[in-house]
């Protein structure tokens, strides 16, 4: 086949991404872009198994459909409440080929440059794919490429254990506090600093011990920096390893001078920078305080917080529904862990028969993935017309009746305006405590994730529903006229 | 406590102050309930159907106030019915205390608490117990219906084949409760309909509800509805002309007209004269809610239905609510079971008459032998104050260009900086790498700026399928592999082999998964 009809298909393929990731400017569109997406990726595919320097299609036919086949079934079985684990293991899968590619890449450099060394003409005449390309190279080029591949490796092994230490995290199999070694982020500095003494090594020697030890020190590095950040940023750092595996992948494109590559981990990565922006404003953090982990530092000892939290009974929460003319519910990673999204859509269809208007408060970093309670509730079946953003919705709580908080704490704590020396201060926060009457439905008196006391369940006008989110809602349901 | 409703005694009132509806809630309270026989009659409910909700019929009046410790009715006592009362019972009816103060020094001589229903201050909290507002919300719907009996066409304009029907143009006077469940009810019909107020800031209420507001073009310091508990205040003479000239000017062209205007504890102000009314075409209909305070049109008598020389009919009823006595009844009596409420805090049948409650408070016109009217001024006010708006110090034309000069101006810097910036180190990365570098590294550039740009447009709920999406397109990479397999040896071809199996893995599960999590996403 003509090498024109590769480049075609790839040219192709990257405009259908590019739609792809357009069309999810909205929930109709975005039904159309998917297929975008994956007819894209079919061309890219059968483009490259037909196209210069791939032999063994039948093997890359196999293994496509073997992992295909796990593929389908994780997607199949996975709980959207499980999905922001699902995301981060998913990223390790590709952090994780794009270390091997690359090692591959300099396996191949080496092998022929042992062939040149050794004037083996014919064989060099024989060499087929990615070899042949190599072959063709200017000593320069190939010092650019040792680059490239040095840096898709980086990458690659950085999102790799990162990705696996935030599935850890998200699925609560690791902890979710902040942990680091002792020295801190003065270990990870001093992980980069050699890092950079390897390239040097690597390109002045060209063997293979320090691209060995680089990515040790950077699987080292993905580790340590994930453990140090704690649970409630956990939306900036999956964001921030999608970013990654599209660098990686950009990297890697760059070293196997594929421009398909280029264009996708170029996209990929861009889209999960702007998410990792757009993550950190919503919580009024810069970039660097996340990745350095913890909470920044604080000026004074926070405001003492007045007054008693008074607990309420399912009972008086169905009397005020029952009353209520507006109901505002706010859900947050609580109602994700109780699994307690369709109890909550059961709730809002009957109070909505009654008339009443019922909507949805979300806040953008609700959850642990961007977006996370929005799919949650889709999955329940509620209409996404009721579901509103902050921006949307914050100037209505004065005439809000009810406000239900389920299962979320930072998003509605009033200290974040109120207390210029707490934790959290500046961060834009949902305004429930000016609505005539708040129910914060929680497991317990603690303070949850972020470990921030929050004045919200001390006001006068909020009553605390103690208990599992999903039983406390089942216990409500029925009194509910 | 034992909770007792009367027969309404007041020739033609067709309300009762208790349904086997109200009833039944009340007795989850704690407390009993007494009705007379056939109290409920003229509203619809027999004395089975109060008997099947647990309520207690009793024969005469006169036993009933023996028996009862409550007594609910709709009408002011009169003063048989006040002489009636003893020192422990309480008294829940309309009472109009401003203008029944005989009355009340009688009620008070005789030890009974009154709550005057009509006292209720009107504060979001006490919304449930508002009868005026429930009554007054009636009325203005039977207005409507009274008009459209005593009008000779229909309300809504039709193309029929017998010919073509103008529809019906409304004029409602006063957008109080009563105004605007008027307009509700004219415009639900198909009427064009028109609104006025004197209060500017109630407009927005008048269009939301579908009528028009007649605006009238008048400097003069707006009055703030706030300041007197939601009522209009008295407006200034050289607004009342204005104000009638406007009516004057709309007068031939309206159909039906519909006055609600009422100033608290005032007789109603004349808006629709003499002239004006001799100004409507034949056929016109004049529905006048405020007779029972001398009316809002000059002609309107008390009670009756006239009809003027030029065929004008003008409708005096001040028993709207009583004429639909079921819906008034029913509304009336969840009023009363809320106050009902908001006295036995513990749902203990056990009356707690607490006089630091606004509501109560305000609510109670005697208790203790002592008269407590007017009431103190409640502690949560109405209607938040409007705040005064702020002014924005308005630009001249030529501050406002230099603003935008200057914003342009660091705005071409910043970015003519950064571009500068950018070049540089492009030129400066073009010195050493060869072109073929180049080659991939302006797709790259170019893809990263497409990125920013498709990326920014994305909705904010669908943020976890573009992740899934990203993530499946991610593997990209598994072009990489695939171009490895078929080169080197075995180490890289085992590699390669696993970099496409994960790959796989990620190109099926993230497409996957993004589709199930987009069927998802549904419109009510």
């Amino acid at each position: 086949m003509e090498y024109g009809f590769t480049t075609a298909a790839y040219v192709a393929a990257a405009v259908l991404f590019i739609l792809s990731l357009g069309g999810l400017s909205g929930q109709e569109s975005a039904k159309r872009a998917v297929w975008y997406g994956i007819v894209g990726m079919g061309l890219a595919v059968f483009a490259t198994l037909i196209g210069p320097g791939s032999g063994l299609w039948l093997l890359s036919l196999i293994l496509v459909a073997a992992g295909g086949i796990i593929g389908f079934f994780v997607a199949k079985r996975v709980q959207m409440t499980e999905m922001p684990q699902l995301v981060a293991a998913m990223h390790s899968l590709v952090g994780l080929a794009a270390v091997f590619v690359g090692f591959n890449a300099e396996f191949v450099m080496n092998a022929v440059a042992e062939l040149q060394a050794a004037g083996d003409e014919a064989a060099l005449a024989a060499l087929k794919g990615f070899s042949s390309t190599v072959a063709h190279k200017t000593p320069v080029e190939i010092g650019i490429l040792k680059v490239e591949v040095f840096l898709g490796v980086f990458i690659g092994a950085i999102t790799f254990t990162g990705s696996v230490v935030a599935f850890g995290k998200l699925a609560g199999k690791v902890t979710s506090s902040a942990t680091k070694l002792p020295g801190g982020h003065m270990l990870n500095a001093g992980a980069a600093g050699i890092s950079l003494i390897c390239l040097f090594w690597y390109l002045g020697s060209g063997a293979l011990f320090p691209l060995f030890l680089m990515t040790a020190l950077a699987l080292f590095i993905g580790y340590h920096l994930i453990m140090g950040i704690g649970g409630a940023d956990m939306p900036v750092v999956v964001s921030m390893l999608n970013s990654y595996s599209g660098w990686a992948a950009a990297a890697i494109g760059f070293s196997l001078g594929n421009d398909l590559l280029i264009v996708v981990g170029a996209l990929v990565g861009s889209s999960g920078a702007i998410l990792s922006y757009i993550m950190c404003k919503a919580m009024n953090r810069s970039f660097v305080s996340v990745i350095l982990g913890g909470f920044g530092g604080t000026a004074g000892p926070q405001m003492e917080v007045e007054g008693e939290m008074i607990a309420i009974e399912a009972d008086g929460v169905a009397s005020a529904l029952n009353d209520a003319d507006s109901v505002v519910i706010v859900p947050g990673y609580g109602m994700a862990v109780a699994q307690a999204q369709n109890a909550v859509s059961e709730l809002v269809k009957k109070l909505r028969a009654q008339g009443k208007q019922v909507r949805f408060a979300i806040h953008p970093v609700a959850g642990r993935l961007p977006g996370h309670m929005n799919v949650l509730l889709a999955e329940a079946k509620v209409p996404y017309d009721i579901v509103l953003e902050m921006e949307e919705i914050n100037d209505d709580f004065p005439e809000t009746d009810v406000v239900i908080v389920i299962g979320s704490n930072d998003i509605v704590n009033p200290a974040a305006q109120d207390d210029p020396n707490s934790p959290i201060a500046g961060m834009p926060v949902l305004e429930v405590w000016k609505a005539k009457q708040v129910f914060v439905s929680k497991r317990g008196q603690g303070t949850g994730y972020s470990g921030i006391e929050n004045p919200l369940f001390f006001k006068d006008n909020t009553r605390m529903f103690y208990g599992d989110a999903k039983a406390s809602l089942d216990k409500l349901m029925p009194m509910v006229d | 406590m034992k909770i007792g409703t009367p027969k309404e005694v007041f020739e033609g009132e067709a309300r009762v102050a208790m349904t086997p509806d109200s009833a039944l809630q009340l007795q989850k309270l704690g407390h009993e309930c007494l009705i007379e026989t056939g109290a409920g009659l003229a509203a619809g409910f027999t004395d089975a159907a109060y008997e099947k909700a647990g309520v207690e019929i009793i024969k005469t009046g006169a036993q009933l106030y023996k028996a009862a410790d409550i007594i609910a009715k709709v009408r002011p006592p009169t003063e048989t019915e006040v002489k009636r009362l003893t020192p422990s019972q309480t008294l829940i009816s309309f009472f109009y205390p401003g203008s029944n103060a005989e009355l009340m020094e009688l009620a008070a001589s005789k030890g009974a608490t009154v709550i005057a229903m009509d006292m209720v201050p009107r504060i979001s909290r006490a919304q449930k117990m508002d009868a005026l507002s429930s009554m007054a919300n009636i009325a203005g719907y039977r207005a409507v219906i009274e008009a459209g009996a005593n009008f000779g066409r229909f309300f809504t304009g039709q193309v029929t084949a017998a010919g073509k029907v103008p529809p019906a143009k409304v004029l409602v006077v006063g957008a109080g409760v009563a105004g605007l469940a008027a307009i509700g009810t004219a415009t639900s019909l198909g009427a064009i309909t028109y609104a006025f107020d004197v209060r500017p800031e109630v407009a927005e209420q008048i269009e939301s509800m579908g009528a028009e507001f007649v605006f009238l073009e008048f400097d003069e310091p707006a009055q703030d509805g706030a300041a007197t508990g939601g009522y209009a205040a008295p407006s200034s003479p050289e607004f009342q002309e204005k104000q009638l000239e406007k009516f004057r000017e709309l007068a031939p062209d309206i159909d039906i007209v519909i006055t609600t205007a009422l100033i608290p504890n005032r007789d109603a102000p004349i808006l629709w004269t003499k002239d004006m009314v001799e100004l409507m075409k034949p056929g016109s209909v004049i529905v006048d809610l405020a007779a029972e305070r001398g009316g809002n049109c000059e002609l309107t008598v008390k009670d009756e239905k006239i009809v003027t020389d030029n065929d004008v009919t003008i409708v005096g009823y001040t028993d709207f609510p009583s004429r639909m006595a079921t819906q008034s009844s029913t509304l009336y009596a969840t009023n009363v079971r809320h106050m009902m409420t908001d006295l036995t805090p513990e749902k203990d049948g056990v009356v707690n008459h607490n006089m630091d409650d606004d509501v109560i408070r305000g609510a109670t016109i005697t208790h203790d032998k002592e008269v407590t009217f007017p009431p103190p001024p409640p502690k949560v006010a109405a209607i938040a104050a409007q705040k005064p708006k702020e002014k924005v110090p308005e630009l001249t034309p030529e501050e406002k260009r230099a603003k935008e000069v200057a914003a342009f101006k660091a705005q071409t810097k910043s970015q003519v900086t950064l571009l500068a910036v950018g070049t540089g180190l492009i030129l400066l990365l073009g010195l050493i790498a060869p072109a073929s570098f180049m080659q991939h590294f302006i797709v790259f550039v170019l893809a990263v700026f497409v990125g920013f740009q498709v990326i920014w447009n994305v909705a904010h709920s669908l943020h976890t399928p573009l992740m899934a999406v990203t993530n499946a397109i991610s593997s990209i990479i598994i072009l990489g592999a695939l171009m490895q397999l078929g080169s080197g040896s075995f180490l890289v071809l085992l590699l390669a082999a696993i970099s496409i199996f994960m790959a796989g893995i990620n190109i099926f599960g993230g497409f996957l998964v993004t589709r199930r999590m987009l069927a998802m996403f549904q419109k009510s």
